[in-house]
C-alpha cells in the first residue's frame, strides 16, 4: 500500500466540502505535503486539533493521485494553543508559516523545517520578543534559501566592511563605489541587530532599542518581499510593540 | 461536455460552494428528468432570497428587514452579547435554547495569512455597542479552532474594562464520546476548564 509516515508541522488549513479540510504541511523527510483530512471540522474528529495550524505531528499518509490522505496524526509539539494566547505571537507565528510554504516546494526540505519548528517552539516559550523572533526566522530562512544577505562584507565586491549602504536588490550592504545613487544608509546599530538576527546572537539582538528594531524590521520585509517576489499577505498584521505594522 | 444549456446549468451549480463537477451533474439531470421538481419554486425563492435577504444593522445577522428578529425581540436581555463568526453560528446557538442575550456577528475569524485582520471584522460595531454601558457581559463563542482562538485573545484584550465580564465558551469533551479517544488537546482543555462539583 502507497503509505508513509512522516514528522511535519501544519503550516495551514483549507475548508473542504462538509467536514473535511486540505492542511498544508512542511515536512521533515517529503518537503510540503498537501493532504485530506477527513471529517476534521466534526466535534466528534479524533484527530481534528492535532492538524491546526503551528501543531507538529508525527502523521501517516496514504498517497494519492493529486492530494494524500491523513490516515493518522500524533502530537509531537503542541505549539498552537501557546502562541494563540499572546496576539504578537500568533501574527508572527501566521508570518513565518506563510513564509515556510513561499520557501519550500515537495523536495527535501529538513534544513527549512527544523528552523521553523525551533521559531514555533521558541514563540510557544516566550524566549524572546515576537518580533524579534520573526524577524531572525526571515533572515535564516531567506538564507537557508540561498537568499543570504550580507551585513559586513560587501555583497557585490566582497570588499572588508564595514559598509553603509544597504540594496535590497544587490544582497545587503554595498561599498560606496557600487552603490547605486540614492541607495538608503544604515547606521552600525541597525547593521549590528540585523548581523545579530541572522546569527541568532540573542543577547546582542534583545539590547537593541526600538527605533534600531524597527529599521532593521522595515529592511528585513523589504529584503523578504524582493526575494519571494510577492508580497507576504501575513506581514501587514503582525503586531510589533506599540501596535501593527 | 453536454450541448448548450444543459451544460450552462453544469456550470453555474458547479460555481456554488462544496458543489463539484459530478454534485452538479447530479443536480441538473435531477432538475432536467424529474416532472415533479418545481423550478419555478426555486428561482422564485432564490430571487427572493437576494432581494430581501440583508444583513441586521444592529448585529450582523441575516435579515429581512433592517434589525433581525433577535435584536428586535423585547423579551432578550440587553445586557449580555454572544460574539459569533458567522450568521450559521447563532442558529447554533439558539437551537440550544440556553441563551436569552443578543448576539454579534463578526463575519468571520483573524486569519492574518488569508489577509484577514481585525479591521475586515466587524469589531468596531462591537465596541460601539458597549459603549453606552447597557452591556455587562461578553460571552465570545468564536470557533475552538487556533483563528477562532486568536479572535477571542484580540477581543479579550480589547474589551477589558470596569463593569464589564469578557467570558469565552468553555471547550472539553464531547457529549456522547469515550475519553480514551479524546486527543490530548481538548483534553487538557478540559482539565484547565475542569469545574466543582456541588456536594
Amino acid at each position: 500500500m502507497p503509505l508513509y509516515r512522516d514528522e511535519a508541522v501544519v503550516l495551514r488549513t483549507h475548508k473542504l466540502g462538509e467536514a473535511d479540510r486540505i492542511v498544508t504541511l512542511l515536512s521533515r523527510e517529503h518537503g510540503k505535503i498537501r493532504a485530506v483530512a477527513k471529517g476534521v471540522r466534526r466535534t466528534s474528529s479524533r484527530f481534528g486539533a492535532r492538524l491546526e495550524p503551528f501543531m507538529v505531528v508525527d502523521a501517516q499518509f496514504y498517497e494519492g493521485r493529486s492530494l494524500d490522505i491523513v490516515q493518522q496524526a500524533e502530537t509531537l509539539g503542541a505549539y498552537g494553543g501557546d502562541i494563540v494566547g499572546d496576539y504578537a505571537s500568533y501574527t508572527a507565528a501566521n508570518a513565518m508559516v506563510e513564509t515556510a510554504d513561499r520557501l519550500t516546494d515537495d523536495g527535501n526540505s529538513l534544513q527549512q523545517y527544523l528552523l521553523l519548528v525551533g521559531a514555533l517552539r521558541s514563540l510557544a516559550r516566550r524566549e524572546h520578543p515576537a518580533g524579534l523572533t520573526l524577524d531572525s526566522y526571515l533572515l535564516r530562512s531567506l538564507a537557508i534559501a540561498g537568499w543570504a544577505p550580507s551585513f559586513g562584507d560587501c555583497a557585490v565586491t566582497g570588499a572588508p566592511g564595514p559598509h553603509s549602504a544597504f540594496v535590497v536588490q544587490l544582497g545587503g550592504v554595498v561599498a560606496d563605489a557600487v552603490a547605486p545613487p540614492g541607495s538608503p544608509r544604515l547606521d552600525a546599530a541597525t547593521l549590528a541587530l540585523l548581523g545579530a538576527l541572522l546569527s541568532g546572537d540573542w543577547p546582542v539582538a534583545e539590547a537593541a532599542d526600538e527605533r534600531t528594531r524597527s529599521q532593521a524590521t522595515g529592511v528585513i520585509a523589504a529584503y523578504a518581499q524582493f526575494h519571494l517576489e510577492r508580497g507576504l499577505r501575513s506581514l501587514e498584521h503582525v503586531e510589533r510593540a506599540g501596535g501593527p505594522r | 461536455m453536454y450541448e448548450g444549456i444543459v451544460q450552462e446549468l453544469i456550470d453555474e451549480l458547479g460555481r456554488l460552494p462544496g458543489i463539484g463537477p459530478k454534485s452538479a451533474q447530479r443536480i441538473a439531470f435531477h432538475i432536467v428528468q424529474t416532472q415533479s421538481f418545481d423550478v419555478t419554486r426555486l428561482a422564485d425563492i432564490l430571487r427572493e432570497v437576494r432581494d430581501k435577504v440583508r444583513f441586521c444593522s444592529i448585529c450582523g445577522n441575516v435579515s429581512e428587514q433592517e434589525t433581525c428578529s433577535i435584536c428586535r425581540d423585547p423579551r432578550r436581555s440587553p445586557a449580555t452579547i454572544c460574539v459569533v463568526e458567522e450568521a450559521k453560528d447563532v442558529v447554533a446557538i439558539e437551537r440550544t435554547r440556553e441563551f436569552r442575550g443578543l448576539y454579534h456577528v463578526l463575519g468571520g475569524a483573524i486569519s492574518p495569512i488569508d489577509g484577514i485582520g481585525p479591521d475586515d471584522l466587524r469589531i468596531r460595531e462591537l465596541v460601539q455597542r458597549l459603549a453606552d454601558g447597557t452591556v455587562t457581559e461578553v460571552i465570545i463563542a468564536t470557533d475552538p479552532n487556533l483563528e477562532g482562538e486568536a479572535t477571542a485573545t484580540y477581543l479579550t484584550r480589547l474589551l477589558v474594562q470596569p463593569g464589564l465580564r469578557v467570558t469565552r465558551l468553555a471547550s472539553g469533551l464531547p457529549v456522547g464520546g469515550d475519553l480514551e479517544y479524546a486527543d490530548e488537546v481538548t483534553l487538557g482543555r478540559a482539565f484547565e476548564g475542569r469545574r466543582l462539583v456541588e456536594s
